[in-house]
């Protein structure tokens, strides 16, 4: 079982993930393309000051900050027991590249049910000068044991 | 209900309907997901790990899935940069055939809007094909909030 402690706490941030234009466009190509994602002067049309990163693009970013709790021994998760269950975006501007993004993750809830343990997690993604980007949240069931 | 094509805020009802799509997902696209997004579990590769840890065989990463379902909202608004908040519950996961790949068809209608925000909610669903031809629901709670002009 996920160890409950874990509950509340908050991790330092992340060292910085630069957004690169061909990052936006390789993860495009895997998701669904659009203009905006690859075109700068298409994205300037819509008003944006260079390519933006599609809808879950923030996933990169999201989990390489919940990966400070997984690899958290204290946590007690074992990651051959992971399932996703819920995943959240809140973006408070779309991604933009050049972006230097820093994150926070917060251990929002530990919850165990019929054997399962559920924990909810927030990735709060900011620029490194502090603009708030992308709220990531995600709900990861870790299976009980048989 | 109206289907809707280009969305002015003032022109949507709640009940609207997007255009539904269907979209395949190959063993490639799954590998392609897994190098754009550096998910490496080897259940969306390997089959036969998939099946050592009780799947049906290879399964779509969850987040592919997701980004497949917002696909149907992303070319209803023109705009990727419009969707402000995206979220599902991952409700069974989608088997992807070596062959033949897997079918998500993505239906969406518009549930709530926000005359303030001049946004809209448009709460979508995501189906495959089960091994016996019946549908089966992927995404649960599957919302996207759009800002319209």
């Amino acid at each position: 079982m996920v160890n409950p402690a874990v509950a509340g706490r908050q991790y330092p941030p992340t060292p910085p993930y630069e957004v690169g234009r061909e990052k936006i466009r390789e993860f495009a190509e895997a998701t669904g393309p659009h203009p905006a994602h690859t075109d700068p002067e298409a994205a300037r049309a819509l008003g944006y000051p260079d390519v933006i990163a599609p809808p879950t693009f923030a996933v990169i970013v999201a989990q390489r900050c919940d990966a400070q709790l997984v690899l958290d021994p204290e946590a007690g998760i074992d990651f051959s027991r992971v399932v996703h269950g819920e995943q959240n975006f809140r973006h408070h501007r779309p991604i933009v590249a050049g972006d230097r993004l820093v994150a926070v993750l917060h251990v929002d809830s530990v919850r165990s049910a019929g054997g399962h343990s559920m924990v909810t997690t927030r990735s709060e993604i900011a620029t490194e000068s502090g603009e708030a980007v992308c709220t990531a949240t995600s709900t990861i069931v870790v299976r009980g044991g048989e | 209900m109206t289907q809707v094509s280009a969305p002015a805020f003032e022109a949507l009802a709640v009940g609207d309907e997007l255009p539904a799509q269907t979209f395949t997902l190959t063993r490639a696209d799954l590998v392609r997901y897994a190098g754009a997004s550096g998910d490496f579990n080897p259940i969306h590769w390997n089959e036969r790990f998939a099946r050592d840890v009780g799947l049906p065989g290879v399964i779509a990463h969850g987040m592919l899935t997701m980004a497949t379902a917002v696909r149907l909202v992303v070319d209803w608004a023109g705009d990727p940069g419009a969707v402000v908040e995206y979220g599902v519950r991952f409700t069974k996961p989608v088997p992807v055939d070596d062959v033949e790949g897997a079918q998500v068809t993505v239906t969406g209608k518009v549930a709530v809007l926000d005359d303030d925000a001049r946004t809209a909610r448009v709460d979508l669903t995501a189906s495959t094909t089960g091994p016996d031809g019946a549908s089966l629901t992927v995404l649960g709670r599957a919302r996207a909030v759009v800002r319209l002009a």
